[in-house]
């Protein structure tokens, strides 16, 4: 597969608290990522609040240009966001998030809301258009008769499907998903995931998904990368990190999960807060709440290392106990 | 003689009815999950029974907390049972301390009320309780204000006020929600060890089965405003009856085993202005008959100790315990 | 915390000196002093004099220049009319205004907030509906209509108040009434919503499910949380003390602030309407600062953000 979009040293920092006097006070909430996104693959992004996934899924759209290092789509670079070529290449890439109402006009139809890209882009002439968006709510799953609803008279599961309708109508080749299916409950959830998969493969889509649900992320996903403090902590397919993960982090994520119907028994049940970007560990990031940190951990970065066909940032790596599946994911 | 005993709880909101007859016993130390989508009236159930909906909100039947009454009852007996006896926590636990208060004032206050301890004492207790549920320097941080905690550190201090007048019930409202998944499984660890060191009664009110199941004895499956299934964990776990319980389960995707494409119940949750008539849940359901679509079933006990509202049940382990379900197909790669 | 009020001085500063200018353009732009203060019939030997002793011969950069420096050794002329100090006259009616525009503030304060906290404890009761439709009716009533309404009624008709003048403090009583029923009526319609928003929070639930009584309740939990937004609208009454009542003062002849810009500014009194915008706006900029001081009183996430800067 050919390489879609490929991130390198990519870095976001924030100023906060600009004083009169003396240095501004900077936020890294993106540390240094290299990341490569293959055609037709769906990449997913885990981490807590605070881990930069989704600071790292703006810039991978270009929306955010980064303080340090570089997109490039396409073997091109990211043009710097607000310029013309920039907004020619909205079209190729959407963005998908949360909170599908705050992404709608409540004033507006859902008809019309799907239509509106296109007009604005003049993809087509206008009598095409009516036919077009019955033809992208029927692919989403929305019934030709709640065309002139409204945002509000839907449900979420509706509402997000609006959404995704939009997202689709220009044909887009890339779609970051932040946290889609978050707010909706269980059955409804599944439902979109199902969407969200079924257009991938019928449009050829190139996706990021990015969520804290490790159970969506370990069903929809090929390939996953574990995000903590702005830096990836591990990268590598879906099936590998969570039957076998290498990470302290991702096994302490990965034993987060409540089983249902397996109570508390065998947790790794981590200490300490989540990750504060303004008050970064020195060394490795994680190394506070680590069960296996010394001193080393305390003082060198580590990066993102090769071993055995896995990629993982953790000095103790090679030395680590091993964690069998079953342990980890209490089956 | 059970702790709390609901007979038949309904409310309604300017006459639109979202709980239809609710009935439910908790037992003493016996801890209780309430599981269901947004919207099925699990947590109106217990803003109900003690007080706290507003007041447009008509409340009917019985909820019994040590065989006194509380439904309407009069605001000097709601507020000795508040706190005092049946604690609450919530979603949200940033915006559930008061955010221009001291985090020890709010405890003390706690304290104050339901123990009468004053000053010195109030306050050594106060450490005590942090200390309890797990805030590190405990003696220092008191005296700050909510928004210098964390998410999860202000939910250990919901849990510590909760704690502060000893109840005999806590209930525990979508408590690990808004947290992120390591701290998530924080609380429901420190929940667990709090319930084993004081023996008290608990209510989780989730729509997260994995959470449920992880710290309760029982649980109890609503659905637009009625329970349609109730049994013990393991019951309810490893043989679900009611389609809609079946359905939750197949719904959640798994972590292990082979990817698989996710098993969503069809349609939405009926709107309680408009609810179908018969079983809420006929329009969504596999197995409905045309009988379901006229007749509301009633929650009856089986043989085997589950309360079930259905008439066309899963058979008996017909659907495979949770995890391995028939339905789900891998996907072609 | 030094560096923020540092920062605010020199804001305070900036907002000054555009203030200053301001005034300066529009008054040498809209017509002349000297025909103005001397009547059209003058002799022209009399207006040239009187031109170049106040120096608007000079070309307008050089008057503002010339201004500026003025300004910046806490000069602030003289008045053209009256040939008195232009700050000590505005000085010398501060106390007239004050005398009406406080005990109005103290009733908005003292009438409005409780209307308005009471309205949101017993929403949809009649108190709340008549708590919002005389609030309406208080801030839709111009001031010109109501004084004039009150003078009607307490002074023509039942001759039980002076209708003018500053004598006594009964001439101070229809000029406070006409004054404070707006504030009122703001005042209660803002404290209203801001406790309504304050109840509907989880805390507030919070505190009931803990077993408080309704009173603490109210009293601990929402009060306190509801004072932030009504010291907002507070600081902005505190800042229109001095120059708030210009309409009233002028119905009921009241030798306050507000009189004297009305006459200063139609004089075409270059150096009092200076002065006077001033004073004004150093009144706002207290008013802000004391506003600012008090959110960090009620607020401390407003307190530990400031601490960060």
């Amino acid at each position: 597969m050919s390489v879609l979009l490929k991130a390198s040293r990519l870095c976001q920092r924030y100023t906060t608290g600009k004083k009169l006097f003396g240095k501004p006070s900077t936020v890294t909430a993106v540390d240094g990522i290299d990341l490569e996104i293959r055609a037709g693959e769906i990449v997913g992004v885990v981490g807590e609040s605070g881990s930069g996934k989704s600071t790292l899924g703006r810039m991978l759209l270009g929306i955010e240009a980064p303080t340090d290092g570089e997109v490039l789509w396409q073997g091109a670079l990211m043009p710097m966001p607000a310029t013309p070529k920039w907004r020619a290449l909205r079209r190729d890439m959407q963005l998908i998030f949360q909170d599908p109402l705050a992404a709608l006009d409540r004033r507006m139809t859902i008809a019309d809301q799907i239509a509106e890209p296109l007009e604005i882009h003049r993809l087509m002439p206008r009598e095409q258009i009516g036919a077009r968006v019955m033809e992208l709510m029927e692919k989403v799953g929305l019934r030709a008769d709640q065309a002139d609803r409204y945002p509000l008279e839907l449900s979420g599961g509706q509402r997000q499907r609006v959404v995704i309708a939009r997202a689709l109508a220009m044909s887009p080749k890339f779609l970051v998903c932040d946290e889609p299916v978050s707010a909706l409950d269980v059955s409804i959830q599944a439902q979109v995931v199902n969407l969200l998969y079924d257009l991938q493969q019928d449009e050829d889509l190139t996706m990021v998904f990015i969520s804290h649900d490790l159970k969506v992320v370990r069903n929809l996903c090929d390939r996953v990368v574990v995000m903590y403090l702005g830096r990836i902590v591990e990268e590598g397919s879906a099936e590998e990190i969570f039957a076998r993960p290498l990470h302290p982090y991702t096994q302490a994520l990965v034993s987060s999960v409540p089983q249902a119907g397996t109570g508390m028994t065998n947790r790794i049940v981590l200490q300490g807060e989540p990750p504060n970007p303004a008050a970064r560990p020195s060394g490795c990031a994680f190394h506070p709440r680590c069960r296996f940190a010394d001193a080393a951990c305390k003082a060198k970065v580590p990066s993102l290392m090769r071993d055995n066909g896995r990629l993982a940032a953790c000095l103790k790596l090679r030395t680590l106990p091993f964690q069998d599946e079953k342990q980890l994911t209490h089956a | 003689m059970s702790l709390v005993s609901i007979r038949d709880l309904k409310v309604s909101f300017d006459g639109v009815q979202v709980l239809h007859g609710i009935d439910l016993e908790i037992g003493e130390g016996e801890a209780v999950g309430l599981v269901g989508e947004s919207g099925c009236g699990k947590s109106v159930t217990w803003l109900a029974a003690l007080g706290l909906l507003p007041l447009k909100a008509a409340v009917s039947g019985s909820a019994k907390f040590a065989g006194q009454e509380l439904v309407n009852a009069p605001r000097t007996t709601l507020e000795t049972v508040r706190g005092g006896r049946i604690a609450m926590i919530f979603q949200d636990p940033s915006s559930s301390l008061n955010p221009v208060q001291r985090v020890g004032k709010q405890l003390i206050e706690s304290i104050r009320l339901h123990r009468g301890l004053k000053g010195a004492a109030a306050r050594v207790e106060a450490i005590r309780l942090m200390d309890l549920v797990g805030i590190p320097s405990a003696s220092t941080r008191i005296d700050l204000y909510p928004h210098e905690f964390s998410g999860g550190q202000c939910q250990r201090i919901m849990i510590a006020m909760a704690l502060a007048g000893e109840p005999d019930l806590l209930i525990a409202d979508e408590p690990t929600t808004a947290l992120d998944a390591t701290i998530q499984a924080q609380i429901l660890d420190l929940l667990a060890r709090i319930r084993e060191e004081t023996g008290m009664a608990m209510v989780f009110i989730s729509h997260d089965l994995g959470a449920v199941s992880a710290v309760c004895d029982r649980a109890a499956v609503m659905y637009a405003g009625r329970v349609v299934e109730q049994n013990g964990i393991r019951g309810l776990f490893e043989s679900p009856r009611h389609p809609y319980t079946v359905g939750l389960f197949q719904a959640i995707p798994q972590l292990d085993g082979p990817r698989q494409r996710l098993v969503p119940i069809y349609g939405t949750v009926p709107d309680p202005r408009h609810l179908p008539t018969g079983c809420s849940f006929s329009p969504r359901c596999t197995s409905a008959s045309d009988f379901c679509t006229s007749v509301q079933p009633g929650l009856v006990r089986q043989d085997d100790g589950c309360d079930l509202a259905c008439f066309n049940p899963a058979a008996h382990a017909v659907v495979p315990a949770y995890g391995h379900s028939v339905k789900t197909t891998e996907y072609v790669r | 915390m030094l560096n923020h009020i540092l920062i605010r001085l020199v804001r305070a500063f900036l907002t000054l000196m555009l203030v200053m200018t301001f005034a300066f353009l529009v008054l040498r732009l809209s017509g002349d002093p000297a025909i103005i203060l001397l009547g059209p019939d003058a002799p022209q030997d009399a207006i040239n004099a009187f031109r170049e002793r106040w120096g608007l011969n000079d070309p307008l950069w050089k008057q503002y220049l010339a201004y500026i420096a003025q300004v910046l050794t806490l000069d602030f002329g003289v008045s053209m009319r009256d040939q008195v100090p232009a700050l000590e006259l505005v000085m010398s009616r501060i106390p007239a205004t004050l005398a009406i525009t406080v005990p109005a503030l103290i009733l908005k304060v003292a009438i409005g907030i409780p209307a308005g906290v009471y309205a949101a404890l017993h929403r949809q009761s009649i108190a709340d509906r008549g708590v919002i439709t005389l609030s309406i009716f208080g801030f839709t009533v111009p001031s010109f209509v109501l004084g004039l309404i009150l003078v009607l009624i307490f002074a023509v008709t039942l001759g039980w108040l002076p209708s003018g003048g500053q004598d006594s403090w009964r001439h101070a009583i229809l000029p406070i009434a006409t004054l404070s029923v707006g504030g009122i009526g703001i005042m209660a319609r803002f404290s209203r919503s801001a406790m309504i928003e304050v109840l509907g929070q989880p805390y507030i639930r919070t505190a009931m499910a803990k077993g408080l009584s309704w009173r603490d309740v109210v009293w601990k939990h929402a009060l306190p949380n509801a004072a932030v937004p009504i010291v907002t609208l507070l600081g902005f009454m505190v800042g229109s003390l001095i120059a708030g009542a210009a309409v009233v003062e002028s119905i009921f002849s009241w030798p306050g602030v507000g009189r004297l810009i009305v006459t200063s500014v139609a004089n075409r009194d270059l150096a009092v309407v200076q002065s006077l915008l001033l004073v004004i706006a150093c009144s706002m900029i207290v008013a802000n600062f004391l506003v600012d001081l008090a959110y960090g009183l009620l607020d401390p996430r407003l307190r530990s953000k400031r601490a960060a800067h």
